[in-house]
């Protein structure tokens, strides 16, 4: 017989998210009655001060909506103005789009994997502490980490906020040199890639199995990023126009982060969920590697999020290597775009998921409505409900102080930027 | 190492997490938009012998400060269905405008130098040295082709602080002020400068009122341009 004791926990900050959010969980009689993740970040309508700007301000404004993910950001953008203005800048700036998103993939994972979701794996509250008993395996992440944020830069000029992305394609094309260079680093960094993928999936994870729907871009050639149609494994294929006629965003009283779900469900988005509906497009040589660590997809285990990342971790260098291998210094680094009155659609894969933006543009190219639906809003009643589903089954008779740590690293699976969904966990479990 | 000589204290995104500890420094990023932030920003100070702001959001009150000539509660109410459930201030307010503020450390985004420079310097017991030049300084250093001049680009390089490396300027674009306005700018010459290319009240206003639009003299800036518009 289980003991049912009142209990009440608080924790003021949750450590290593990025972001603030709280948790409270009241348990009665054994069960649960209710669990909110809520999010507290002061709202940020960003949405509203792009109105009346122009469409060349946009992506150095969204971008400072995130600073692990501003290329995401960024991305989403120029894709939908460009869809307005009928622009299309060409293979060049597609393969050098491509390429820079491998660098915000490399460095949004490699900072979630070492910084933020390993260290709870081994018991460590930090990873100043896990560094101690693991140096060559923090070393490597950060080295990975590194290598995605010279990749920005390489773009950008720096790794938070890069200036380097308008509307149309670059500002400036790298030298070839540059490239050539890059390409060395990168290969290098390749077994630091792999050796982190046999590592990952050599992990003791919790044996976890639930029941989700995913979803993800989907390109006909590639594994997605900035092209493809909305995929889920619930059977839709939509074009990204009619995101709003199947996903709705909602307001919950505990969260400033728009609520959203799909059919009235809640759904996942982000590296596990791209996997599972973009194994196939992975390339020969990777599919062959997972294969030899007994890696699988589809996956409906959250806790393999962290083995997802290091797959995409992978895929990013072996992909980012292919781009340079061809660099090309092109005629121009853009096309110029000539505005005219629309609306477009941007949806891309942000390291957490999909990222779907859409402005209305009058004729002389100014924003007239924006709404952006970041990953993380998109993720926050999955996350809800596998805490649900997750502490169940790991048992509420546990103390507080496991049951916390569950929570936690159930949450940390999300990879949840809390500042980009609209930041803060504070957990509070009511017992009675 | 830098990491040898100081302890990390509270730094929740990385794991170690004591908010109300005293501290020797306190780093401060993120303006003040709520009640809670409000009070929270006195206890910082009062536990911390150093307060340094870094980033444009907790020196300037940063892009969120766009807010603070709106009525933000129309805005909350286009956003969110019930925006009464919302914790939020009208304004978003550089943390100088609440509590005393030693060092200032502009920038969106501040570059990892400007953090090691002033924790060395505090280290040594010497003041940290803040950056005051312009831009262009910086650019003219690097032998870039001036934007501006050359390339005829509404460059806000003339007004604002040095120290991001020049770099839009170096990629061929205007710079956009991230790093806020420089000592003793002159806002008034730079936007006559961009009327005569051409640009509409309106789109010298957005030059100022930007990543860094509260800072006083970007603000008076933005200010007088929409007027000339209305004139």
């Amino acid at each position: 017989m289980t003991e049912r004791r009142d209990i009440s926990i608080k924790v003021p900050v949750l450590a290593r998210v990025e972001g603030e959010g709280a948790l409270d969980i009241e348990v009665r009689d054994g069960k649960i009655e209710q669990l909110n993740l809520r999010i507290f970040e002061p709202p940020r309508l960003f949405e509203k001060f792009l109105e009346g700007r122009s469409y060349n301000e946009v992506a150095d404004i969204v971008a400072r909506i995130c600073g692990i993910c501003p290329v995401a950001y960024q991305m989403s953008a120029v894709h939908a103005i460009e869809q307005v203005f009928e622009c299309d800048p060409g293979p060049w700036v597609r393969d050098m789009r491509r390429l820079l998103y491998c660098g915000e993939w490399l460095e949004s994972h490699g900072l979630h994997v070492h910084l933020l979701a390993l260290p709870d794996y081994f018991g460590f509250n930090s990873v100043a502490e896990m560094a101690k008993q693991f140096p060559d395996e923090v070393r490597r992440g950060l080295a990975l980490q590194g290598i995605g944020n010279e990749i920005i830069r390489f773009f950008g000029g720096r790794s938070v906020h890069p200036i380097g992305v308008r509307v149309g394609g670059f500002y400036k094309a790298p030298k070839a040199a540059d490239a050539a260079a890059l390409l060395q680093k990168v290969q290098q960094q390749l077994t630091h890639a792999e050796a982190l993928l046999r590592w990952s999936a050599s992990l003791d994870l919790p044996d976890s199995t639930q029941d989700f729907v995913s979803v993800a871009t989907r390109h006909a050639g590639e594994y997605a990023m900035n092209e493809g149609r909305i995929v889920s494994d619930a059977g839709h294929d939509l074009a990204s126009e009619n995101f709003e006629n199947y996903f709705k965003e909602h307001q919950a009283p505990h969260s400033t982060a728009l609520h959203c779900h799909l059919d009235d469900r809640p759904y996942l988005v982000g590296p596990l969920a791209r996997l599972n509906l973009n194994h196939d497009r992975l390339p020969a040589a990777i599919k062959s590697l997972l294969h030899e660590c007994g890696i699988v997809f589809p996956d409906r285990n959250m806790f393999h999020s962290i083995i997802a990342r290091s797959v995409e971790i992978y895929y990013g260098l072996y992909e980012a290597t292919r781009i340079l291998e061809n660099y090309v210094v092109p005629g121009l680094s853009y096309v110029e775009a000539i505005p005219k009155a629309g609306i477009g659609f941007g949806c891309t894969e942000a390291p957490r998921g999909l990222l779907w933006h859409r402005y209305e543009l009058d004729a002389a190219g100014r924003i007239v409505q924006a709404t952006i639906v970041p990953p993380t809003s998109q993720n926050q009643a999955r996350i809800e409900e596998d805490l649900h589903n997750e502490l169940l089954a790991f048992g509420l008779e546990h103390d507080d102080a496991a049951l916390r740590l569950r929570a936690e690293m159930v949450i940390r699976n999300y990879d949840p930027c809390i500042s980009c969904s609209t930041h803060f966990l504070d957990l509070r479990v009511q017992r009675s | 190492m830098l990491a040898e000589l100081v302890d990390i204290v509270h730094f929740a995104e990385a794991g170690p997490v004591e908010p109300d500890a005293r501290v020797d420094i306190a780093f401060v990023e993120g303006s003040i938009t709520t009640a809670g932030e409000l009070q929270r920003i006195q206890r910082v100070r009062a536990n911390s012998r150093y307060l340094i702001t870094i980033g444009a959001c907790a020196t300037a009150g940063g892009i969120q400060a766009l807010r603070n000539n709106a009525n933000v509660r129309d805005w909350m109410a286009a956003i969110y269905a019930q925006s009464e459930f919302i914790d939020t201030l009208e304004t978003s307010t550089a943390i100088a405008e609440h509590v005393r503020v030693d060092f200032e450390l502009w920038g969106c985004p501040i570059s990892s130098q400007q953090i090691v420079a002033v924790i060395r310097a505090l280290l040594f017991g010497v003041v940290p040295l803040q950056e005051q030049d312009s831009l262009c300084f910086e650019c003219k250093r690097q032998g870039n082709v001036c934007v501006l001049v050359t390339g005829q680009q509404a460059c806000m390089g003339p007004v604002t602080k040095a120290g991001c490396g020049a770099l839009c300027p170096k990629f061929g674009r205007a710079c956009y002020a991230c790093y806020g306005p420089k000592e003793n700018a002159n806002p008034d010459s730079l936007s006559q400068r961009f009327q005569g290319f051409g640009l509409l009240p309106d789109e010298i206003a957005h030059k100022f009122l930007s990543i860094n639009n509260s800072a006083p003299v970007f603000a008076e800036a933005g200010k007088k341009a929409k007027e000339n518009g209305h004139d």
